[in-house]
């Protein structure tokens, strides 16, 4: 099984082949950030940029360190900063990061389909790190690299995934990946907050918590955001912990060692208790941890793939 | 000037024709059709083995002039029209300034003078700038020759307001076509909404968003008892909407694009905008039923709903991309490759549905080849491929959903006004 | 591809390691602070073998590692076959230790000088030392193997391939000529 794609832009598009090589290439990775130079080589000489138009920390660092593990030299551009406000389209932002000769760009946007559009027209790599409600292949890749360290295997794994489904890139590269290696899905949410025609990813449906924790091996609990424009109807904070928040309580109904997973920032109260998060069932830190070893290995096969294309188009 | 079309299978379906004949033009008008007519031809066109039909009436195109001359003008609009075979079109009046006022249609009349290479017809805004608030002087727009009145790319909110139009505009006999969308129901859409928006993490537009507007409209329609059109049909239950009405008497004619019967919605998986327009592609089981709307008679007309877009409206984040899709050249290709090759119509119904039945409902004097009547005329190769290439496009819009498609059937000519035009690949 | 020629068969490799074994011994004077590091892949079941040769031979047991060395090459898209990254596992302190270290095939030396960048990596040993189940010329950096099963003068035109039990089922090394 080879890498052959010079671009990352979701999971929906990838093989199950292609979703393995990536966990094993990451456990691999994983390895040199345990050592106590936690660093190589691979991608000495080579930039990545980071092009980030919606505010994150979490998602920018990990690439960041992901990158430096690689000798990688990294640029930051985040919108405040840059000439995006003075309207340059998103083309010529990657047109001209590419002329810088740049050789991977990463990307955080806020519409859906963003970093599709950007691969359509640079040469350079693009790495999508979450497109509007599309995808966060990386995300999904972390915390399915997370169940499969815990678990051994994803094949045959229930897992739950409770949350705004319907604004959720997570939760979509996370079904679009889990299914692929064979977990039994249910998603879970208030009525509204679950999109049209979601079964057909494969998926159960639940509105009520305690079926979705039941049987489950590992529940991945979405973020909550509660303000958004032109939206309405959302259930108040209280009550949607009251409805949906992960406690203690709930849990004892659950397996024993069911994980619990997020991709973090914790609204804990909201999405769950501060029990849960910190909790013996709790993986959040470990995500975290693996989040490195699942972007150093997203990023060196990508630029790996590109570095081939260009020998044989100068063949 | 004398043409001749020699040997062409005429298919004329106002004078129920369907035969080789020849076809004599003196200058603007068709003189004489025969089988072996002898004269003294200035130009003979071989017409073996070709169609010879009366040219494309379309009634749904913006041709972006005034305002937004680089997306398109009357000039590269009406080239484009001519090299589709279509040679005449309603143009639409959401151009900058609206067409909603009679000093508007007479400064669009002299630009149409100046440089329109096809027939272009007028219709006009509704209500001023096209905002839903106060109504145009709708007899003041026929006075000046607006033929049709629509606020297409918008739905008159106010019922009454919307109602007062119809009774006007059945007073001064104008057509009047609705674009049908809530848009407090469509609101913000970009995608069909269903597995498609959901896959996309787009949000989506609902059929109930079209076909409970068309209710509306028939509603008031009916109770007017004025003649309504309703433009782009996009989804089943809009097309059974229409055959009710059409059941009950109400005087209701409609529209479909080549697109909602060429494509479902899957097109914009790769969110290419050339994909994106309002309504969006829907479902597969839509489309067979404007496909079937079509075949049965419930859909009257096929129109491009020709809407060009530069490519820094189109080629960026599919979000902020315009709505609408260009489709003059491209239609009657399209309709031969999905409705005539799949025998959903023949030949006779695929020239009443783009010249015939939009020349009637529009009251204009077009659509048929009957002697004396003005020479707008194409010659079709029904079985020559060609593939819709970017670079090859008149328009000055490149927004095509259909490039990089191979389509058979080929515009050799086109007559408009007795002034022949050859296509070559 | 075409084989030309068995250069050792399975007494042969059996041989050639006993011999670096006793080599090794001899020359660290002993196991006092020696380890070995295979290569992957071939070259980490030679190193184990090594090791199991070495307690037949003075009744202790000697550390064993694998070295992954995709990370540190410098002909990252050049290589035929995008190379699959595999672990790393040297679960012991290499700080002033013997290292061995342990390869298949020495040819061109860049996997060599890769292993050297990896290993100084994880510390600082006392000595490196390289073994090699078969030498066979063409170097292009100053590198030399200080044990060496055999040596094969070889064209460039040809190809050596080394095939273990442990990975191809059977043990022998054979010439390819490349077509």
């Amino acid at each position: 099984m080879n890498w052959v794609r010079k671009d990352l832009l979701g999971l929906e598009e990838l093989s199950k082949e292609e979703l393995e090589l990536i966990l094993s290439t990451a456990e691999s990775f994983k390895e040199v950030s345990t050592r106590e130079i936690k660093k190589v080589p691979a991608l000495r000489g080579k930039t990545v940029v980071n092009l980030f138009y919606e505010p994150s920390t979490r998602t920018r660092v990990s690439f960041e360190v992901a990158a430096k593990r690689l000798s990688a030299d990294v640029i930051n551009i985040a919108t405040e900063t840059s000439s995006v406000k003075k309207g340059e389209t998103l083309i010529d932002t990657g047109r001209n990061i590419e002329a810088l000769k740049a050789d991977i760009i990463v990307i955080r946007h806020n519409f859906s389909g963003a970093a599709i559009m950007l691969a359509r027209h640079v040469n350079v790599s693009v790495v999508n790190a979450g497109d509007g409600w599309h995808e966060h292949p990386t995300q999904a890749l972390l915390d399915i690299f997370t169940l499969k360290e815990k678990l051994g295997k994803i094949e045959g794994l229930q897992v739950s995934i409770v949350g705004d489904i319907a604004h959720s890139r997570v939760a979509r590269s996370n079904i679009w990946g889990l299914t692929k290696l064979g977990a039994k899905l249910t998603v879970c949410a208030p009525k509204m907050l679950i999109p049209p025609g979601i079964e057909k990813m494969g998926v159960n449906l639940t509105n009520d918590i305690d079926e979705a924790l039941k049987n489950a091996d590992a529940v991945n609990v979405l973020r909550m955001q509660f303000e958004r424009d032109g939206e309405t109807a959302f259930p108040k904070q209280l009550e949607y912990f009251k409805e949906f928040g992960i406690t203690k309580e709930r849990l004892k109904q659950a397996k024993k060692d069911i994980i619990v997973m997020h991709p973090g920032p914790v609204n804990r109260g909201i999405e769950m208790s501060s029990g849960v998060a910190d909790g013996e069932n709790s993986v959040i830190l470990e995500q975290v941890t693996n989040g490195i070893a699942v972007r150093m290995a997203v990023l060196f096969l990508v630029a790996q793939a590109n570095e081939k294309i260009k020998n044989e188009n100068t063949d | 000037m004398k043409i001749l079309i020699r040997s062409g299978r005429v298919i004329d379906p106002a004078n129920n024709i369907d035969a080789v004949m020849d076809m004599l033009i003196e200058d603007s008008k068709i003189a004489k059709v025969a089988k072996n007519i002898k004269a003294d031809a200035d130009k003979i066109i071989e017409a073996g083995d070709k169609l010879v039909m009366p040219g494309i009436v379309d009634m749904h195109v913006h041709l972006r002039e005034p305002g937004r001359e680089d997306k398109e003008t009357i000039e590269s609009g009406t080239k484009a029209a001519l090299a589709g075979g279509v040679t005449s079109v309603l143009a639409m009046p959401n151009t900058e300034p609206a067409i909603d006022s009679a000093a508007h249609i007479k400064m669009l009349k002299e630009a149409i003078q100046k440089s329109a290479q096809a027939n272009v017809f007028i219709c006009a805004a509704i209500t001023k700038e096209r905002a839903g608030e106060v109504l145009s002087d709708i007899p003041g727009l026929k006075k000046s020759g607006a033929i049709a009145i629509s606020d297409d790319g918008a739905s008159v909110e106010n019922d009454t307001l919307m109602l007062e139009a119809l009774r006007l505009a059945k007073r001064e006999g104008l057509l009047v076509i609705v674009h049908s969308e809530d848009k407090k129901l469509s609101c913000c859409g970009q995608v069909n909404l269903g597995f498609t928006s959901t896959r996309l993490g787009l949000r989506g537009v609902s059929v109930a968003s079209e076909y409970k507007r068309i209710e509306r409209d028939i509603e008031l329609a009916e109770k007017a008892g004025a003649s309504i059109h309703i433009a782009h049909l996009s989804c089943k239950e809009s097309v059974e909407m229409i055959a009710k009405a059409k059941k009950k008497g109400i005087k209701v004619t409609c529209e479909t694009a080549p697109h909602y019967f060429s494509f479902a919605e899957e097109a914009v998986l790769g969110y290419d905008a050339n994909f994106k327009m309002n309504p969006p592609l829907r479902a597969r089981e839509d489309m067979l039923a404007i496909r079937q709307g079509l075949s049965d008679g419930t859909i009257d007309v096929i129109a491009s709903d020709h809407a060009p877009h530069t490519e820094n409206e189109k080629d960026i984040e599919f979000e902020r991309a315009e709505f609408g899709v260009i489709g003059l050249e491209t239609e009657l290709a399209a309709a031969i490759n999905e409705l005539i090759e799949n025998h959903l119509l023949d030949w006779g119904k695929l020239v009443t549905k783009m010249s015939l039945n939009p020349s009637r409902i529009l009251s204009i004097n077009k659509g048929t080849l009957s002697v004396g009547a003005d020479a707008d005329i194409i010659v079709v190769d029904p079985v020559k491929e060609w593939v819709v290439k970017k670079e090859n496009l008149l328009s000055k819009s490149k927004n095509s959903p259909f490039i990089g498609r191979r389509l058979k059937g080929f515009v050799e000519y086109t007559l408009c006004q007795g002034k022949a035009h050859k296509w070559n690949l | 591809m075409k084989e030309k020629a068995k250069i050792l068969d399975k007494d042969g490799i059996a041989r050639a390691i006993t011999r670096i074994a006793h080599e090794i011994v001899e020359k660290n004077k002993g196991t006092q602070g020696l380890c070995l590091v295979g290569i992957r892949n071939r070259g980490v079941y030679l190193a184990q073998r090594l090791a199991s040769c070495i307690k037949n031979i003075e009744g202790t047991e000697v550390v064993t590692g694998a070295l992954d060395i995709t990370l540190y090459r410098d002909d990252l898209a050049l290589a035929s076959g995008v190379p699959v990254v595999r672990k790393t596992e040297i679960d012991f302190d290499i700080n002033d230790k013997n290292l061995v270290l342990v390869d298949d095939v020495l040819y061109t030396g860049r996997t060599i000088r890769a292993a050297l960048d990896a290993l100084i990596d994880f510390g600082r040993p006392k000595s490196i030392q390289l073994a090699v189940l078969i030498d066979r010329g063409h170097r292009e950096l100053p590198i030399r193997a200080d044990y060496a099963g055999k040596n094969i003068p070889t064209s460039q035109d040809e190809a050596v391939e080394v095939r273990l039990q442990e990975t191809e089922g059977v043990d022998e090394v054979v010439i390819i000529e490349k077509n």
